[in-house]
């Protein structure tokens, strides 16, 4: 099932003079977890907002094409009534905390919602037991560590239950062990709960092996869109400047020495490790 | 050379972020100083140019006590760009954000207008000079911010965090700039926790942790020892991470770049082979 | 980066703590209230004393000391006034009763500060904000307080950054006379400004996309609620009030120098 889809998508920011996103038109399957990369300013945070309304209520000016997220169209419905769909959490943790308390934190866009506060209350504690915050529900945010408050943010959108997690550059602040755990945490959201997520990410060396799908933008356009172990195989990709995992270019380069090795590509050093053992076991 | 003795800082609060740190960082080092956020990166780097003095203990930079002398004159030799180009941006266009340090250095109007331009060259930012620096793009940004540190040429340059948000093309540029820097016989000097960076440059590495070094070594020793990099929230490289797992076929375990890593593969098969 | 720790609020617990900040505002008024109705010493010495046991009790002597040193000042400043107002008005003359009448003006004004400063010392500003939300407030006032007391300790950090940015390349503030002085501030303050907006748009990105603004009726994930101290404080308030009154209407009250 589709759950996010869009055709020929194009936006301009208002006083912009070319398209920030040109010609968009992706599809994103219920349960899949999509990565999204291309270099600075190729359009992947542009496209993102488009998700949730944001482009164009929130930054104006007028978006071209047809955008169906969790079968609502966000041209026209609110931002408010997208958030129930479609959860976005940014780049930078500090910016996205308004509260005096990681648990009224969390429950912030329950109370805009205007839920009752026994199921607010059971809200709040499930999303902040998924992303193993408890402990600090008490705290205030400026005394947990950048990858806690990271962890808030997505428990703050986990709470409203979206069917959609949307993470712009979520780890760019964060130690690389942070980071990792982030990762791990979207990945069991993805997997266990069944929440759809898409991550948009330049470090595909800690990402890679957990996307189903990835898409490749630059200047604004789709180059690759499909199965990461097929596109982060190529010349190509490597050309627009993405980067690809070293496990995965490694594989690659071996095999342009005319090397055996399987023809799974591998998207982590654990994979890569196997392939070569095995490669060193056959001669 | 920077020479950094029994360093001690506490901050008026009280919390103490150094514990008594050693070391010297000698003319054209590359140094990266890696370890957790709040471990005490930044406010050691600080001391190099006198942003920050000793608690306890003292920092000497080219001989001299960072106690003695002011914040102005410690920059003239050791340039600071701060993670954040919009924590220093602020001029209407590019060439003025670039002479304000040249002007408060007290250079002349000649010299100004050279270094303008060299500056300018060096990073790529030749068609921006006559634009506002809030036009341009993250990445510009941050090449604008580095460009007005370098105008002025300083022995020794400290970036902290450069890679955060760049993608790995701008990557690739930093480590192709901070190349050509050394070849120039300056001394460079990153704080960061980006280790694929840090494994595709092997520089000296600086391990920190609750403001005291943990290791101190060549890049491809430190981040290829699990058990010290734990300590500080360091992940492996990839690259690392798989000859990690292939030390049973015989293979050597310091390995972080791929194309070395190519290599060693390929030897050994052959010697397989035989 | 802990330079600005004191801005920082920490969540303290004490039975004083714990009340409703609600109550102890009513209570503070009540405070006023009496202080204004009294110009006499001995009443003001008496509710001078009155917030002793909360301090105590809430644990911030210290605190609590140092805002009556800061009052100090600006005490001192109304009791020298007062003496010389009365002492020229009467022809150059300085009575022990004028003296008295210008400590209890002095002390008036110190019982005013100490009890906003009780208030302020023991109510975390979540508490407040929170009190702000059930009131009658609207929301977005008490959102711009809790978001102001959030932002304020990272603001004061970046200004800090910024700083020592500038000075990274040659600024040097103390330098030049009054004039470029000023100047001097203006590669501060137009990164500290340009920051603030792009932070700013942030959170409105951020608030937009968790709902904000979805219904009008906003439900709230903590409730005030009135305990057994909050009863108590408002008895003590009301007791408070009622002998203040009766005090002051049936009670004759002698000055300390018909003592002397």
């Amino acid at each position: 099932m589709t759950i996010i889809e869009t055709k020929n998508l194009t936006y301009t920011y208002p006083g912009g003079t070319k398209p920030s996103i040109n010609g968009v038109s992706i599809k994103v399957k219920k349960g899949e977890f999509v990565l999204i990369t291309g270099p600075s300013g190729c359009g992947k945070t542009t496209l993102c907002r488009c998700f949730n309304g944001l482009v164009p209520h929130f930054y104006q000016g007028e978006l071209k094409g047809e955008i169906t997220v969790a079968g609502m169209d966000p041209t026209t419905h609110e931002t408010h009534a997208m958030a129930k769909s479609v959860g976005l959490v940014f780049q930078n943790p500090e910016n996205q905390l308004f509260a005096l308390s990681v648990e009224k934190d969390v429950a912030f866009g329950l109370e805009n919602l205007g839920m009752p506060r026994e199921e607010m209350r059971e809200r709040v504690e499930w999303a902040l037991k998924l992303t193993d915050i408890h402990d600090l529900r008490e705290r205030s945010p400026h005394e947990v560590s950048g990858g806690q408050q990271q962890r808030v943010a997505i428990a703050a959108v986990l709470a409203m239950q979206p069917e959609i997690i949307v993470l712009d550059e979520p780890t760019s602040f964060l130690d690389p062990l942070s980071a990792e755990k982030i990762f791990e945490v979207i990945h069991e959201l993805n997997k266990e709960h069944g929440i759809t997520v898409v991550l948009v990410e330049h470090r595909l060396d800690l990402t890679a092996k957990y996307a189903d799908h990835i898409i490749i933008m630059d200047e604004g356009k789709v180059c690759f869109d499909g199965n990461p172990r097929e596109i982060l195989n190529t010349e190509e990709t490597r050309l627009i400047g993405v980067g690809i995992p070293k496990a995965t270019l490694l594989y690659h380069i071996l095999k342009k020495e005319g090397l055996k090795l399987g023809d799974v590509t591998p998207l982590s050093s654990e994979e890569m490790a196997k392939l070569l053992q095995e490669a060193f076991k056959i001669k | 050379m920077i020479e950094v003795e029994n360093l001690h800082f506490r901050y008026p609060s009280g919390v103490e972020a150094l514990k008594g740190v050693s070391l010297i960082i000698k003319k054209g080092e590359f140094v990266a100083i890696m370890g957790q956020n709040g471990a005490g990166k930044t406010t050691l780097v600080k001391h190099f140019n006198g942003l920050l003095k000793p608690s306890e203990g003292t920092v000497r930079v080219d001989g001299v006590e960072t106690t003695k002398t002011s914040v102005a004159a410690l920059s003239r030799n050791a340039g600071f760009v701060f993670q954040n180009p919009d924590h220093q941006l602020f001029s209407e266009t590019v060439e003025e954000e670039i002479s304000f340090a040249l002007k408060n250095f007290g250079f002349d109007e000649e010299t100004i207008e050279k270094r303008i331009t060299w500056a300018l060259n060096l990073l790529a930012l030749a068609q921006y000079r006559k634009t506002s620096p809030f036009l341009l793009s993250g990445g510009e940004r941050k090449r604008v911010a580095l460009a007005s540190v370098l105008a002025w040429n300083p022995e020794t340059l400290i970036l902290d965090e450069p890679t955060i948000g760049q993608d790995y093309q701008q990557k690739e540029k930093l480590r192709q700039f901070i190349v050509q820097m050394q070849t120039q016989g300056k001394t460079v000097v990153i704080v960061t926790h980006d280790v694929e960076f840090v494994a595709e440059c092997n520089p000296r590495v600086l391990l920190m942790k609750d403001g005291g070094v943990v290791a101190d070594g060549e890049g491809r020793e430190i981040l290829t020892t699990p058990e010290v990099l734990a300590q500080s929230s360091i992940v492996l490289p990839q690259i690392a991470q798989v000859f990690l797992k292939l030390e049973s076929l015989g293979l050597p375990k310091d390995v972080i770049d791929v194309y070395e890593a190519k290599e060693i593969v390929l030897k050994n098969l052959e010697k397989r082979r035989k | 980066m802990s330079v600005f720790d004191g801005l920082k609020f920490r969540k303290v617990y004490s039975p004083i703590h714990n009340l409703d900040p609600r109550m102890k505002f009513v209570y503070v008024c009540a405070m006023f209230v009496a202080a204004i109705i009294f110009g006499e010493l001995i009443p003001l010495i008496a509710l001078f004393l009155m917030p002793i046991p909360f301090v105590v009790l809430a644990g911030v002597q210290k605190e609590w000391l140092r805002s009556l040193r800061g009052a100090a000042f600006l005490a001192g400043f109304i009791f020298i006034i007062n003496v010389a107002t009365s002492f020229f008005y009467s022809g150059n003359v300085l009575t022990a009763v004028d003296v008295e009448n210008a400590a209890a003006m002095t002390l008036r004004f110190v019982v005013l500060v100490e009890s906003f400063s009780v208030f302020f010392l023991t109510t975390s500003p979540d508490h407040l904000g929170l009190a702000l939300e059930q009131s009658r407030v609207p929301y977005e006032f008490a959102f711009a307080f809790t978001t102001a007391v959030r932002f304020v300790p990272v603001l004061a950090e970046e200004a800090q950054t910024i700083m020592d940015a500038q000075k990274a390349r040659g600024l040097e503030l103390e330098k030049g006379g009054i004039l470029k002085r000023i100047r001097n501030y203006v590669p501060i303050l137009i990164p500290l400004i340009v920051s603030a907006i792009r932070r700013s748009l942030e959170l409105a990105e951020a608030m937009e996309s968790r709902a904000w603004g979805a219904t009008k009726k906003r439900t709230n994930l903590y409730a005030l609620r009135l305990r057994r101290g909050d009863f108590a404080l408002l008895a003590i308030t009301v007791g408070l009030l009622v002998v203040a009154v009766y005090v002051r209407l049936y009670v004759p009250i002698p000055a300390v120098t018909q003592f002397l």
